[in-house]
């Protein structure tokens, strides 16, 4: 209808945003920008964790796996070699990995490639199961690899972890990548592939008996989900700079869960616009965890607070508003200018505001 | 040689013997029916053919190919279609996407053509959108194309679940209580309806059927199933006054005559 306009408008943003980040690089703070990479680097992880678990409807428990062994491959494959024999003082790293050290968009690239065989091949024996036994077995997993890394000394040098990467990661590969990842799920999604794993999600006995090799595009969401979490994890272990096993719990799932729960299982723009109020909200909600006096009464500061406010979060929207921000829906050009015509109404007409949330 | 053959079928659920012995021998273009009482086992029948269910025992053989066994997607893909009892629609997606999910076992795009747009990609879509939408023409819901399946009414629905088998292309189609919640109205125009996609798209029809009336109206052959074994076969005719039907169905000292 309007695919046109609507390309147009979507270039616009996009270059829009790129020159907002050409202003940031220059004029935020370090905090700022460590926090719109934030952004970037969750919005990714959410949109492909969103692709097995709300579009292709398997519920599944593993992304904090998938980031572990992509920032893992990641980082292994930058350190220098003085580095890793300065870090790994238990045990030393294993030959060849003890002298590798190749460029940072190779790494990255290896590390997406890595997390998607492993991904593939854990299919195999995941798939064999469904619904809540599909979500144990892939939350086991996740503690397997957390477990693994917390002891395979010669490799990922146990619970010290790996220090001292290069940070590589910065506005401009964190939010390319970030698009990259947008673009290529959104038109999964839209495509006959995304039209299949969504059968999938609502019937799978009937998507089967239309055909669809329900094990097979199981297998494709899955993996290609795991690619894209392998290298968003690439870019946050060279972002944060030290990677350690604790970074890479159960946690770590369970945020990107509210957060693709709290934007609409299964809608791309929501997990988007969920990931930045969640990194947004992280920030602003760290007042709570500071102690602070109620005139005479003080309280002292309860770390962890944050994440009884986001369980609570997520339990109020489970009660009143099961569909999230965006439902299944997705955002689009045209619901905004529909929505911005009928406020301009409002505005003009003097009638309250609040008349727009019939829309 | 027949388009489609069941050999002595059984299916053995721990202790209960649900299908016991079924056989049957589809011709091209035949409209079989299947009858029998409430947990007879005609729709575990179907399950088998459909690959839902691995039969205990039998072979079923389909265009001169075994197909014991197949998993439901390749049966399908190799032309039997079906649609099931308590309807199962893709609910939360457009009707047309409904039947447009039929066509994608027959796409020839790889997964990367289809997010890079590649002109072969674009093509199929196209090809898929207007092959429903012509589908969706003929159920008469062309109107509905954009509205979400759970928001149709059930009679609609029972039509979009037909749509959705044929657009699998298939040869044989397995009719599971088409006409379950039907008026007499709306059962007279499924009968008409059965019919003429029999002949319009060649089918072979094998339907499960508890109204009699298009059971009778429409099948040339009936098979009677009571307790998972096969107590009689025949013309509508021959049924009707079988009274071994006449008792399975009302008891013993049963009534005179159904249908």
């Amino acid at each position: 209808m309007h695919t046109t306009r609507d390309q147009i408008l979507t270039g616009l943003s996009i270059i829009g945003l790129f020159a907002f980040l050409y202003w940031a690089e220059g004029n935020a703070t370090e905090y700022q920008i460590r926090l719109l990479n934030n952004c970037a680097i969750f919005i990714t992880l959410a949109v492909s964790y969103n692709l097995i678990n709300g579009i292709c409807g398997q519920f599944s428990l593993e992304p904090n796996a998938f980031v572990a062994i992509g920032a893992y491959t990641s980082a292994l494959l930058t350190m220098s070699p003085v580095e890793k024999q300065v870090s790994f003082i238990i045990e030393p790293l294993i030959w060849p990995l003890s002298v590798i050290s190749v460029p940072f968009w190779f790494s990255l690239l290896a590390a997406g490639l890595v997390t998607g065989l492993l991904a593939f091949l854990m299919g195999f024996p995941v798939f064999r199961v469904r619904g809540d036994y599909l979500a144990i077995v892939t939350l086991g997993f996740g503690e397997v690899v957390r477990v693994v890394a917390n002891n395979l000394q010669n490799i990922t040098n146990g619970p010290l972890g790996l220090r001292g990467l290069v940070p590589h990661t910065n506005l401009w590969w964190s939010f390319g990548f970030m698009i990259f990842t947008l673009f290529f799920i959104w038109r999964l999604a839209k495509s006959s592939f995304g039209r299949a794993m969504k059968a999938i999600r609502e019937d799978e006995v009937a998507a089967e008996a239309m055909g669809i090799r329900c094990f097979r595009y199981k297998m494709m969401a899955f993996t290609v989900s795991g690619f894209f979490e392998g290298i968003a994890g690439g870019l946050l272990a060279h972002l944060i700079t030290t990677i350690s096993p604790v970074l890479f719990t159960f946690f770590l799932t369970f945020n990107l869960l509210i957060i693709i729960v709290v934007g609409g299982l299964g809608s791309t723009t929501g997990s988007v616009i969920s990931s930045v109020l969640f990194v947004w909200g992280s920030e602003a909600l760290r007042a709570v965890e500071e102690p602070f006096s109620i005139g005479p009464v003080n309280v002292p500061g309860i770390p962890g607070m944050r994440m009884v406010i986001f369980a609570i979060i997520l339990v109020m929207v489970m009660i009143f508003a099961r569909q999230g921000i965006m439902g299944r829906g997705e955002f689009s050009w045209q619901r905004l200018i529909h929505l911005l015509k009928k406020a301009g109404n409002c505005l003009r007409s003097g009638r309250w505001p609040f008349s727009l949330l019939n829309i | 040689m027949a388009l489609f053959s069941a050999k002595h079928l059984t299916m053995i659920f721990g202790g209960l013997m649900a299908v016991d012995d079924f056989s049957l021998e589809l011709k091209g273009g035949d409209l079989i029916g299947l009858i029998g009482p409430n947990g007879a086992g005609k729709t575990t029948a179907f399950n088998m053919i459909a690959g839902n269910l691995k039969p205990t025992q039998g072979k079923i053989f389909f265009q001169e190919e075994e197909i014991t066994g197949l998993k439901p997607n390749a049966i399908t893909r190799r032309g039997i279609a079906r649609t099931f009892q308590n309807i199962r629609l893709f609910q939360d997606l457009p009707v047309i996407e409904n039947v447009m999910i039929s066509y994608h076992g027959r796409l020839h795009s790889s997964f990367v053509g289809a997010v890079l747009r590649t002109p072969l990609y674009n093509r199929e879509e196209k090809e898929m959108r207007n092959g429903a939408m012509v589908l969706l023409q003929r159920v008469r819901l062309a109107d509905f194309a954009n509205e979400r399946a759970g928001a149709l009414s059930y009679g609609q629905q029972r039509r979009l679940e037909i749509a959705r088998a044929l657009a699998t292309n298939p040869k044989l189609l397995l009719l599971d209580e088409p006409a379950a919640g039907m008026n007499p109205n709306e059962t007279q125009e499924l009968m008409d309806f059965i019919l003429k996609i029999k002949e319009d798209f060649k089918l072979t029809v094998l339907l499960i059927e508890h109204d009699m009336r298009v059971v009778m109206g429409i099948c040339r052959w009936i098979k009677v199933l009571d307790y998972g074994a096969t107590i009689a076969e025949g013309t509508p005719k021959e049924i009707q006054s079988n009274p071994q039907v006449i008792a399975a169905y009302l008891g013993e000292a049963g009534g005179k005559g159904i249908a």
